[in-house]
């Protein structure tokens, strides 16, 4: 597996991290010796295997479609600090 | 006395509880400054709780004295998860097993100390401005992690006490092994998740940790059961673990996992659950070796392929609105979640954002994240076949002696992950698993691992207690 700055800069910006020169720098070659282990899994055969995304059986459990209580508009403020207005959460600009 | 004594002696009212808890939270504090454990103590909530307590003292758990892992949320107590992008967060909800700990009983001293977000073998890995946790043995070396700050206040704490930990990939049974207390891993969805700050979905169990057995399989059965604000929760009844303490483990089977001990393994370690199996023959048990070569080898990249992808996408809600820490408004939307989280996450949920996030990317994502959620299978598949002929599998909990902090800051990201090799194996396959003390080498303790099959945690109590005559 290739890894390089540009790569360690692909996935900041989509995780949304922003990272120092000195982190990517780190990234790139922890980078190398995490994939490189990583890619043991090379060598077993899945083909015919199905994913595990639960390791038990869980079923689906729905509950009837009615209203219930749920937080009022001040309690769900509530931990907002200061980005908060009107009743609202204030976020940074959109466009 | 044991915490099954306490709890009888504060519900005939043989004990005043409110001046049991002063007491018990002045110990607390003065544990703590001496060896960071807690990342808050509730002392209001305590009194309050206690108080209550005083005046109805029916509760299976009455004057238990509990502590949470950070990650479980306690209403109206600062719970961050170990992380600084949490500061100031007090959630208007408790958690599930906490609730109902309290609904019986229990008094919730605080939130204990562990890795940010769950993201360790060492509990070095603590948030960005948090103290690291020290071994209760050994001020120079780790509880071991993540939730060790759970494993130490366990082995210290006078009064009776049971924590609350969290695993994800071995965070009970690994500091319950550096610390020498038990440490109960419940089957997956055992135990309600709801209130927990998710690390990783299908992984994370909440489960007790303490010094007496008999208080651990009491904890397990009223946190345990379904919850309908967890969907991922088991409809099957809850075991009456306490009656299993009592059953002979004459003619158990039980299997020796080989893989687990040899190369990469400490010998001390080796030697001392070595010691603790013949004691399990002497008792009856029948012991056998067997191989588990798939999750031995392919456990370690595949859980931490599965662990991190589950953990980057959680961990994207914190983004420096709604809750927790904020920063000033600035750019737009992507630049200052960046920059939020550049400034308050620590090292290592970087790089497991970036691991997770890289996984799971397009072009990437059918080598990594979808090939180990196939591995998965596999793994799972070979404990499945084991349990059809033993009731019990055994090894150490980690290849170690308890490391110092100097040694353990010499170690790659690598190097970390690799510390789990005993435990990611059931907790990838949601598999029950406890931590055993058995014995010391150099002063400091040594534990033995035994897993289950799905649900039979019964089976664990019964060679825990075993080996404590």
């Amino acid at each position: 597996m290739k890894v390089d700055k540009e790569l360690i800069l692909h996935v900041a910006e989509v995780a949304r991290l922003k990272l120092t020169e000195t982190e990517v720098k780190k990234f790139v070659s922890e980078f190398k010796e995490i994939l490189d282990a990583f890619s043991i899994l090379d060598e077993i055969n899945v083909e015919k295997t199905k994913m595990s995304i639960q390791p038990v059986d869980v079923k689906n459990v729905l509950r009837e479609d009615k209203a219930e209580e749920c937080f009022s508009q001040e309690k769900a403020l509530a931990q907002a600090k200061t980005h908060k207005k009107d009743g609202y959460f204030k976020g940074p600009k959109a466009v | 006395m044991t915490i099954k004594d306490h709890i009888k002696k504060v519900q005939r009212g043989e004990i005043d509880i409110v001046d049991a808890t002063k007491k018990a939270l002045s110990e607390l504090k003065k544990t703590d400054n001496e060896f960071n454990y807690m990342n808050i103590i509730s002392e209001e909530l305590a009194l309050s709780q206690a108080k209550a307590v005083k005046k109805n003292t029916k509760g299976k758990l009455a004057g238990l004295f509990i502590t949470a892992k950070d990650a479980i949320l306690v209403a109206g107590v600062e719970s961050r998860g170990g992380s600084k992008i949490l500061d100031g967060y007090t959630p208007p909800f408790s958690s599930t097993a906490i609730k109902r700990c309290v609904e019986q009983g229990a008094i919730i001293l605080g939130k204990t100390a562990q890795d940010e977000f769950g993201f360790g073998a060492f509990c070095t890995n603590v948030g960005v401005g948090f103290k690291t946790p020290k071994n209760p043995f050994d001020k120079n070396r780790a509880t071991g992690g993540s939730s060790g700050g759970a494993g130490g206040i366990s082995q210290l704490a006078g009064f009776p006490h049971i924590a609350l930990g969290e695993s994800t990939g071995g965070s009970i049974v690994n500091p319950a092994s550096f610390c020498g207390v038990y440490g109960l891993c419940p089957t997956y969805g055992r135990v309600s998740r709801y209130g927990l700050l998710d690390y990783g979905n299908s992984l994370d169990k909440i489960g007790p940790m303490g010094k007496d057995i008999g208080g651990v399989a009491l904890v397990l059965e009223v946190i345990s059961g379904r919850d309908k604000k967890d969907s991922t929760t088991l409809l099957d009844k809850v075991d009456n673990y306490s009656s299993y303490l009592k059953k002979d483990i004459k003619g158990m089977k039980i299997g020796i996992i080989k893989e687990t001990f040899g190369k990469g393994v400490d010998n001390a370690v080796e030697k001392k659950v070595e010691k603790a199996i013949e004691k399990l023959k002497a008792l009856g048990a029948k012991v056998e070796k067997i191989s588990l070569p798939t999750t031995l080898k392919y456990g370690i990249s595949t859980y931490y392929i599965i662990a991190t992808s589950e953990a980057s996408t959680n961990l994207a809600k914190y983004c420096g609105m709604k809750y927790g820490k904020e920063e000033m408004l600035k750019g737009n939307f992507n630049e200052y979640f960046s920059d939020v989280r550049a400034k308050n996450l620590g090292e290592e949920a970087k790089r497991r954002i970036m691991l997770g996030t890289f996984a799971r990317m397009s072009g990437y994502r059918d080598a990594y994240y979808i090939k180990a959620l196939k591995a998965r299978t596999k793994i799972i598949d070979e404990y499945k076949s084991k349990f059809k002929t033993y009731d019990a599998l055994i090894s150490p909990t980690t290849p170690m002696l308890v490391p110092t902090f100097d040694k353990i800051s010499k170690l790659t990201p690598l190097q970390n992950y690799m510390a789990d090799i005993m435990t990611v194996g059931p907790n990838l396959a949601g598999l029950p698993h406890i931590n055993i003390p058995v014995g010391f080498e150099k002063g400091t303790p040594v534990g033995m691992m035994i897993t289950a099959d799905h649900l039979k945690e019964g089976k664990l109590f019964s060679v825990a207690k075993a080996l404590e005559k």
